[in-house]
C-alpha cells in the first residue's frame, strides 16, 4: 500500500501544480504532436449510409495511439518523484511502445512485460520497444496475454517500488491509477469537443469508443459526461462467440468482482477464478474493465455493447479503402458498431468516434492468417 | 484456537496449496507436516492469478486448478482433516473467490473447523467479515502509522512479510527484517509470525530471535510438487525446525 499512497500524494500535488501541467502540455504539443486532428469521413459515412461521422485521430499521435498521453504523463510524474526505473505491462504493444518512448525521451530505464502470445501477434511493436532501448520480458504464465503481463509487472513492483514506478497503461488497477490515467487521457475529449464545435457549431449526438481497460473511452467520454443530450457508447471485444473464454465482453458475460486492485466487472467462473478471454485485438483481450466504466454502466450513463471479430475486420477494411486510414483492430470495434447502426440516424446527426490507434501493428498478423 | 498454538512457545507454521497432487495427497501431506512438528497450517486456496506468489506457488495453484480443484473442496478438505487433527487452520486466499462465494462459504469453513483467514489482496481498511479470525499482513513498506492500525485489527497473530516482493524459496534474510521485527513486536497486541522466503533452518532460527513463529511455504510446496512422500515431508519439517536438536 505504501507505494500506492506515495503515488497518490505525488499525483494529487502534480494534478494542481501549474508548472507540472504546463510542462506536460508543452511536451504533448512539441513532442507528441497534439492536438491531433479531427477528420470528417464522408466516404465511409456514405458507404454505410450513415450521418456525419468524425474521427478523433489519436492514430496520428506520436507512436500511433492514445497511449502516449498517459505514458508521458506518468513518466514525467515518476521522474519528479525521483524514480529511475519504469515498468509497464502491454497487450497490443501500444502502451509498451509509448512507455519505451517516454522513457527514452525522459532518460529513464524501461522494462516491459508482455504475454508470449501477444509478442507473437504484435511483433512489430516488440521490435520497436527493443529499438527504443527497453527490455521486453516474455510472460509465459496463464493465458500469456495482458492479464498475465499485469500480474508479472505487479510482482516486479512489489519488490522494486523504491526506485521503480509502475506505469499502468489503462484506467485500471488500484487507486489512484484509474483516476490518474483518465485525467491524462481527458485531453482527447477536451480537444474533440472544441474541434467539433469549431467545425460544425454543434455537439455530437453519439460518441463511440472501444473499451479494453477503457482509457481511450474514458478520455473521450469525460468531456461529454455532463451533457445528457450526448449518447455515449462503449464497445468491448465480442470475440468469436458467447461462451466464457471466447470473448472479452465484461458487461455481457461478467459480474462484479475484485481483481488487480479494483472492484469492477470481471469475466470469471462460479468459483471466482478469472476467465481466459479472446479478442482479435490484443488491446481488448483482458478480463476486467476499468472501474469508472463499471460505475457508468450501473448508472446507465454509458451504453456498453460489443463487436465480433468478423464485423471488426469488415470495418477495418472499409475505413482503409474508403478513407485511406488504416485503423487499429481495437479502434475498428468502434467503427464496426457505427457501421451497424449508422443507417438508423438521420443524415444531419453527428457521430464522433475515437480512432484510438493506427493499424500497422496488426498487419503482419492479419496477413499471416490470410485475413486481408 | 489460534492463540492456543502460541502458549507452548515459538510456533512453526506451514503452508500448502490444496489440490496440488489431488485432495488425498494434500490431506496426507498436511498430517505429515503436523507429525513433523508443525503447529499451525495455512491452507492455500488455489487462484488463477496469484500476484503475491512466486513461481513455485503459482505453478502449484495452476496444477491444482487444472486438476479440477474447486472452492468447495476447501470445505471438504477441512472436514476430512478435522477427523484426524485439531491443528489450528488458517485459510490463505486471494479475495475474489471469497468475494464471489460470500459469507456462506466463510460460515461453512468455520463449521468445518477453520480458525482464521488471511486475504492476501485485501487491505485492512476493506476487511469486514466477522466470521473467522482475520490475520493481516505487514511488510517492509508498511508505514508506522498503518502498522499500529493493522496491529490493532489483526486477530490470532500478525503476519510479517520479511522480504520485499513475492513468496518463494530464498537463501537469506535481508538485514531490515530484524529491525522491522523488533519494531513490530513492540507494537503488536498479538503474536508476530514471519514468513516469505524462509527455507532453511538457520533462517528460521534467526527469525525466532524476534518473532513468535515462522512460516515455511514455498519450500514444502516445491517438495509436494515433486510428490514427496509423507515420510519425507515429516523429515523435512523436522530438519528445518530450529526448536529441535539436530
Amino acid at each position: 500500500m505504501a507505494p500506492l499512497h506515495e503515488l497518490q500524494k505525488s499525483w494529487e500535488s502534480a494534478a494542481c501544480d501549474p508548472l507540472f501541467l504546463a510542462n506536460l502540455d508543452r511536451i504533448l504539443r512539441e513532442y507528441a504532436g497534439r492536438p491531433t486532428a479531427l477528420t470528417e469521413v464522408a466516404n465511409f459515412a456514405g458507404a454505410i449510409d450513415g450521418p456525419r461521422i468524425f474521427l478523433k485521430r489519436e492514430d496520428l499521435l506520436h507512436t500511433g495511439a492514445h497511449k502516449l498521453n498517459n505514458a508521458l504523463g506518468q513518466c514525467l510524474l515518476a521522474k519528479q518523484m525521483g524514480k529511475t526505473r519504469i515498468i509497464a505491462e502491454t497487450g497490443a504493444g501500444q502502451h509498451g511502445v509509448a512507455t519505451a518512448t517516454a522513457c527514452a525521451y525522459l532518460s529513464l530505464e524501461c522494462v516491459i512485460y508482455m504475454g508470449k502470445v501477444d509478442m507473437q501477434r504484435q511483433m512489430p511493436n516488440v521490435q520497436k520497444m527493443h529499438l527504443l532501448g527497453a527490455q521486453v520480458i516474455s510472460v509465459e504464465n496463464g493465458s500469456m496475454t495482458l492479464k498475465d503481463a499485469v500480474n508479472e509487472a505487479l510482482r516486479d513492483w512489489s519488490f522494486s517500488y523504491e526506485n521503480t514506478h509502475y506505469c499502468l497503461g489503462s484506467a485500471l488497477g488500484p487507486h489512484p491509477f484509474p483516476e490518474m490515467v483518465a485525467a491524462f487521457q481527458s485531453v482527447i475529449g477536451k480537444e474533440a469537443k472544441q474541434q467539433l464545435h469549431n467545425m460544425t457549431g454543434n455537439s455530437p449526438d453519439l460518441v463511440v469508443a472501444c473499451v479494453g481497460g477503457g482509457s481511450n473511452a474514458i478520455g473521450i467520454f469525460s468531456a461529454f459526461l455532463a451533457d445528457p443530450a450526448v449518447q455515449l457508447i462503449g464497445i468491448e471485444g465480442g470475440g468469436k462467440g458467447k461462451d466464457l473464454g471466447e470473448h472479452a465482453a465484461r458487461f455481457q458475460g461478467g459480474k462484479p468482482g475484485v481483481f488487480h486492485g479494483c472492484h469492477t466487472y470481471l469475466l470469471q467462473n462460479n468459483d471466482g477464478q478469472i476467465a481466459g478471454t479472446h479478442s482479435i485485438s490484443a488491446g481488448l483481450d483482458y478480463p476486467a474493465v476499468g472501474p469508472q466504466h463499471a460505475d457508468l454502466f450501473e448508472k446507465g450513463r454509458v451504453h456498453y455493447t460489443n463487436a465480433q471479430d468478423d464485423e471488426v475486420l469488415n470495418a477495418f477494411r472499409l475505413l482503409a479503402r474508403t478513407e485511406g486510414i488504416i485503423p487499429a483492430l481495437e479502434s475498428s470495434h468502434a467503427l464496426a458498431y457505427v457501421a451497424k447502426v449508422a443507417k438508423n440516424f438521420s443524415k444531419d446527426k453527428i457521430i464522433l468516434v475515437n480512432l484510438s490507434g493506427r493499424g500497422e501493428k496488426d498487419l503482419p498478423q492479419l496477413i499471416e492468417r490470410g485475413l486481408l | 484456537m489460534i492463540r492456543s498454538a502460541f502458549k507452548k512457545g515459538p510456533v512453526f507454521v506451514a503452508y500448502l496449496t490444496i489440490g496440488d497432487g489431488g485432495l488425498d495427497y494434500s490431506l496426507e501431506s498436511a498430517l505429515a507436516l503436523e507429525k513433523g512438528g508443525v503447529d499451525l497450517l495455512e491452507i492455500g486456496i488455489p487462484f488463477s492469478d496469484p500476484v503475491a506468489d512466486g513461481p513455485v506457488i503459482q505453478k502449484a495453484m495452476q496444477r491444482a486448478l487444472e486438476g479440477g480443484t474447486k472452492l468447495a473442496d476447501t470445505i471438504t478438505f477441512i472436514e476430512r482433516l478435522r477427523r484426524h487433527s485439531q491443528i489450528p487452520l488458517v485459510l490463505f486466499t486471494y479475495y475474489n473467490p471469497v468475494f464471489q462465494a460470500g459469507e456462506r462459504f466463510l460460515q461453512e469453513a468455520r463449521q468445518a473447523g477453520a480458525d482464521g483467514i488471511l486475504i492476501l489482496d485485501q487491505p485492512y481498511e476493506e476487511a469486514k467479515q466477522k466470521i473467522l479470525d482475520q490475520i493481516f499482513i505487514v511488510s517492509p513498506s508498511t508505514t508506522s502509522e498503518r502498522l499500529s492500525k493493522i496491529a490493532a485489527k489483526s486477530q490470532g497473530f500478525l503476519y510479517y512479510v520479511c522480504q520485499k516482493g513475492v513468496t518463494g524459496v530464498r537463501q537469506e534474510l535481508p538485514a531490515f527484517a530484524f529491525s522491522d521485527l523488533k519494531k513490530i513486536k513492540n507494537i503488536a497486541r498479538t503474536p508476530v509470525v514471519a514468513g516469505f522466503g524462509i527455507s532453511e533452518r538457520s533462517m528460521a532460527q534467526k527469525v525466532l530471535r524476534y518473532a513468535d513463529g515462522f512460516v515455511v511455504g514455498s519450500y514444502f510446496v516445491q517438495e509436494m510438487g515433486k510428490r514427496a512422500s509423507p515420510d519425507k515431508l515429516s523429515q523435512l519439517a523436522k530438519a528445518i525446525d530450529p526448536r529441535r536438536e539436530l
